[in-house]
């Protein structure tokens, strides 16, 4: 495996345990979207890597003790005679068994406790409110104000100022769903019915991809989200944009799209602000065109695959809910030209 | 006693072996109710799903070869780990165990049958109906696809109509009740009818294990099955008790779920300790060190095991505080298994030990077994926990613990045991490619899954994106899983071969120490010719050493008689007249399996199976005396 050499400390310790492998494996270059616990880049994921390469590194001591003390006893055999006796044996299993194992039990409960404490201490008093809503199969990003209003609404993509703390409240909208981007946080679920909330600091920017990791049914494997995480001013400028309505398409094939989204059944489900296009059980579309990706991150946001996602979700998605629009040529043309115009 | 209390002759043998005797024929089948029968049917049965379990395995690892492959729809795939889970959990691993206990336990008691012969194969075959109803679903398209632990709401007949999470409810409510029957038949077996003389701390290690797992189950499957109940309601009845907007929760499940689900680990792993210390008993020729320390650190894991569930829910925003103290438990848990690891360590010290092939698969247990411990305390803390949940890394844990854990010594016990139950020994050569090929394949397949899970990937998805740069290891894992299913493949083949080429065994071929060596290869049908008196934990090596048999006499041969023994000191008590063969059990499993399939369709016939099954129940005690027959 190829790790990319600019990113955190995580990243020559993952190349010891993949190198154990690497000597089967077919080595191939990474892609950019990276989801991957040894890369953290906030100090939770960093705290819990760490906590892993310790665990990690005791746990082969111990292995290697056993199967070696293993080894020696059996090896004993040759002479004759050598067999344990009571006392050696008792002696044997109250240090091995019990005692070693107890100390290095206390001090990992300890050193464990000791970090989830400060991983579940309350987030620092400037932090950004962000509410995701886990809907199958896809996340409403709802960015709140001081008075937990909503500002703006997007879906499968949150932006995030670098090194500002973010908590992200998260209510399920039908099932279970879990929040999860490895690089930021371990996970926390989405639970129907009670208000769990989660908070991290980005320490760098750049795109952390994160992933549904609570079964949640059909297309729980294609659930997947980005966190952006930029500068402040990109932030701002960005949430600024989102917050706006839309803009009235000028050209007329782009204002015939928009007719086409009205009329074929799109703005029953979706709210493109600034139109009549309010419904409110698919993503909010109003800044659809400054997404990276489509389909809960599965295909990326080109004219081509947004064609064939409307007018067959299903064979990219099997079993989504969003239906099939029969469309002519030109009106898919047009809406597509319209949804462009959605930056 | 005297040599006059004893009709040795080859009448009174023949006259035994007839009253034992399981009838004859297609319609004999269905009365048997001897113990051996029945838990041979466990065992070869349970190896039946194993091995249709293993083949679903092989079908998800197929359509994970390679990303963004459409081999299997993703419903199907999810109807396929959804059975893997059930059918290795419920179908095979309890069931295997069961059986283990079942057909060993009588005779290393020195009894004729079990406490409750009818109920034994009543148990039998609700677990056979239920196992095959699961298997039609899943051919006809209905099986459940809301994975094995069947989460709310997503199990709601809202988010999921159809009939595959009903078949999931009514299904593992029924297979508990075989569970139950067998838990609560070992238990009064193994505290009533061990041989005069087997107090309970000269009880085999196998048979206290037994007796742990036969507890865990009475109080870990009511938890499930109130929970399914529950959940049938819900979709049934429209009752709110997991709907968080009618004031239910849907944790609660996890809580019902869990608090069975978590023993349930537990109770497939204690009777596999019981293996491992059978074995090394036998082939290192000396009672293995520290039977007390054995004994209890095996109902320590029984006790622990039922503090560790919410360590299952560490994400689902429970307080830090509560989590806390499973973390502790969780941990804790890994002293009784230390203890177990080192007492078998020591007795393996400098000894000279038999590589036969049950030995081998107990060594290669300590090397995966002891990996799967260590990342199970590796997951008992929060913190990263939360990295790995519902990750492969979890898969690859929890496969390691659980082949290691049970199903090596499960086949330790398989090569083991085969030559008292059919007479003849299996291949050796054969066994020793089978096991080179389990052990390799289980670590090519469950370790790169380490990684895998630390880079992200999660559990039950069907497919993943070729950006995620997991193609490569899935597609390793998938060849090894092959491999390993070859290996696995070849042990099968090993048994079905044996069976009639396999060098004969003789009633003692490892030189064991415990009373089921004491029979004939296979035992007959009365089991031990005389009831033995037992002086130690090892009787089989105090008849060599003396070369004497104690026995106590005075169990009729004409009728099925045991003997009962008082619960600690196992002095004689009484004698029993047993249940003959007999195929009212087979009826009452298919009343009430008629019940708990036609509530899927229509609740009511539950009233309808309730008064079927009565009348079964009646067939089955209408009273025969045996004092009054011929």
């Amino acid at each position: 495996m190829i790790v990319k050499r600019n990113a955190h400390t995580g990243n020559r310790m993952s190349c010891g345990l993949g190198s154990l492998l690497s000597c089967v494996m077919a080595s191939t270059a990474r892609a950019q979207n990276e989801q991957t616990v040894f890369e953290p880049v906030s100090d939770h994921a960093e705290g819990i890597v760490w906590l892993w390469w310790a665990m990690f590194w005791v746990g082969a001591v111990i292995f290697l003790a056993v199967m070696l003390l293993l080894a020696v006893g059996l090896w004993r055999a040759r002479r004759p005679n050598s067999g344990l006796g009571e006392s050696a044996s008792r002696n044997l299993v109250i240090a091995a068994g019990v005692a070693i194992p107890l100390v290095i039990l206390l001090t990992l409960v300890g050193g464990s406790l000791m970090l989830g404490r400060s991983i579940a201490a309350d987030p620092p008093p400037n932090v950004m409110r962000v509410r995701v809503t886990g809907w199958m199969w896809w996340w409403q990003v709802d960015y709140l104000d001081q008075d937990g209003k909503v500002i703006a609404s997007t879906a499968n993509e949150i932006h995030v100022p670098v090194g500002r703390p973010v908590e992200v409240q998260l209510i399920s909208a039908d099932v279970i769903h879990s929040f999860w981007v490895p690089q930021l946080h371990g996970k926390t679920d989405v639970m129907p019915g009670q208000l769990n909330s989660t908070w991290f600091t980005a320490e760098k920017a750049g795109v952390y991809r994160g992933q549904c990791a609570e079964f949640c049914g059909v297309q729980h494997a294609l659930m997947a989200f980005l966190v952006i995480a930029e500068a402040e001013t990109d932030f701002r400028r960005w949430l600024e944009r989102q917050a706006a309505p839309a803009e009235m398409p000028e050209n007329p094939r782009a204002r015939f799209g928009l007719e086409v989204f009205l009329d074929r059944g799109c703005a029953s489900c979706h709210t493109v602000r600034g139109t009549d296009a309010q419904g409110n059980i698919g993503p909010d579309l109003t800044h659809l065109a400054s997404r990276r990706t489509l389909a809960a991150v599965t295909i990326p946001n080109t004219r081509g695959h947004l064609g064939g996602w409307i007018s067959d979700p299903h064979s990219v998605k099997e079993g989504v809910f969003m239906p099939r629009t029969l469309l002519e040529p030109e009106e898919l043309t047009a809406l597509t030209v319209y949804l462009e115009t959605l930056e | 006693m005297t040599e006059a209390c004893f009709d040795d002759s080859p009448q009174a043998t023949e006259l035994l072996a007839k009253t034992w005797q399981s009838p004859p024929g297609f319609f004999g089948w269905f009365t048997h109710v001897n113990q051996r029968k029945i838990g041979l049917r466990f065992i070869v049965t349970s190896l039946i799903f194993f091995a249709l379990a293993g083949v679903l395995a092989l079908l998800m690892r197929l359509q994970l070869s390679q990303p963004e492959i459409n081999l299997i729809s993703p419903d199907l795939y999810n109807e396929l780990f959804t059975m893997h889970g059930l059918t290795m959990m419920f179908f095979f691993a309890i069931p295997a165990m069961e059986g283990l206990g079942i057909y060993l336990v009588p005779l290393m008691l020195g009894t004729r049958d079990m406490a409750f012969p009818r109920l034994n194969a009543f148990g039998y075959y609700v677990y056979l109906i239920a196992g095959i109803v699961l298997y039609i679903s899943l051919f006809v398209g209905a099986a459940p696809g809301v994975g094995w632990f069947s989460y709310v709401p997503l199990a709601d007949d809202f988010f999921t109509p159809g009939k595959g999470p009903s078949v999931w409810t009514t299904m593992i409510t029924f297979i508990e009740l075989s569970a139950l029957t067998a838990a609560v038949e070992l238990i009064v077996t193994i505290l009533r009818q061990r041989a005069p003389g087997m107090s309970l701390n000269r009880m085999p290690l196998f048979v206290w294990a037994i007796l742990v797992m036969s507890f865990m189950i009475v109080f870990a499957m009511p938890a499930v099955i109130v929970g399914s109940v529950l959940l049938y309601l819900d979709r049934t009845f429209q009752t709110l008790f997991f709907v968080p907007g009618g004031g239910g929760d849907p944790l609660l499940w996890q809580h019902l779920f869990w608090f069975f689900g978590h023993p349930e680990v537990y109770i497939i792993l204690v009777p596999a300790l019981g293996v491992v210390s059978t074995i090394i008993t036998t082939f290192t020729g000396r009672q293995v060190f520290g039977y007390t320390a054995l004994v209890l650190s095996l109902v320590a894991i029984g006790f622990v095991s039922f503090g560790l569930w919410v360590h299952h829910m560490f994400t689902t925003g429970l307080p830090q505080l509560g989590l806390s103290f499973f973390t502790a438990a969780s941990a804790m848990v890994a002293i009784p298994s230390g203890i177990q690891i080192f007492c078998w360590i020591a007795s393996l010290w400098g000894r000279q030990i038999r590589f036969a092939m049950p030995m081998l698969f107990i060594l290669g247990f300590f090397a995966i077994f002891v990996i799967g411990g260590l990342t199970g305390v590796m997951v008992a803390s929060v913190p990263f926990d939360t990295q790995v949940h519902d990750t492969y890394f979890v898969v690859a844990h929890f496969h390691y613990v659980l082949i290691g854990g049970a199903v090596l010594p499960f086949f330790a016990a398989l090569y083991y045991w085969y030559p008292k139950v059919v007479g003849r020994l299996m291949s050796e050569r054969v066994g020793r490619w089978s096991f080179a090929l389990i052990f390799i394949g289980i670590n090519l397949t469950f370790f790169p899954m380490h990684q895998l899970g630390l880079e992200g990937m999660p559990r039950r998805v069907y497919t993943y994106l070729n950006d995620m740069g997991w193609g490569d290891y899935n597609f390793f894992i998938t060849f090894s899983a092959f491999l390993l299913a070859f290996g696995f493949f070849l042990t099968f083949y090993n048994a079905v071969v044996s069976y009639r080429t396999g060098d004969p065994a003789g009633s003692n071929p490892w030189n064991a120490d415990t009373l089921e060596w004491a029979t004939d290869s296979p035992p007959a049908n009365y089991n031990h010719r005389h009831i033995p008196v037992v002086s130690s934990r090892s009787p089989m090596w105090d008849v060599a050493r003396t070369g004497e048999r104690p026995v106590v006499g005075g169990l009729r041969a004409d009728r099925r008689e045991i003997l009962l023994t008082t619960v600690l000191d196992a002095e004689p008590q009484a004698a029993q007249v047993m249940p003959s063969p007999s195929p009212w059990p087979f009826f009452l499993a298919v009343a009430v399996a008629f019940g708990f399939v036609g509530v899927m369709y229509i609740p009511l016939l539950f009233v309808w199976a309730f008064f079927v099954s009565f009348l079964m129940i009646v067939g089955w005690l209408w009273p025969r005396r045996p004092w009054q027959k011929e």
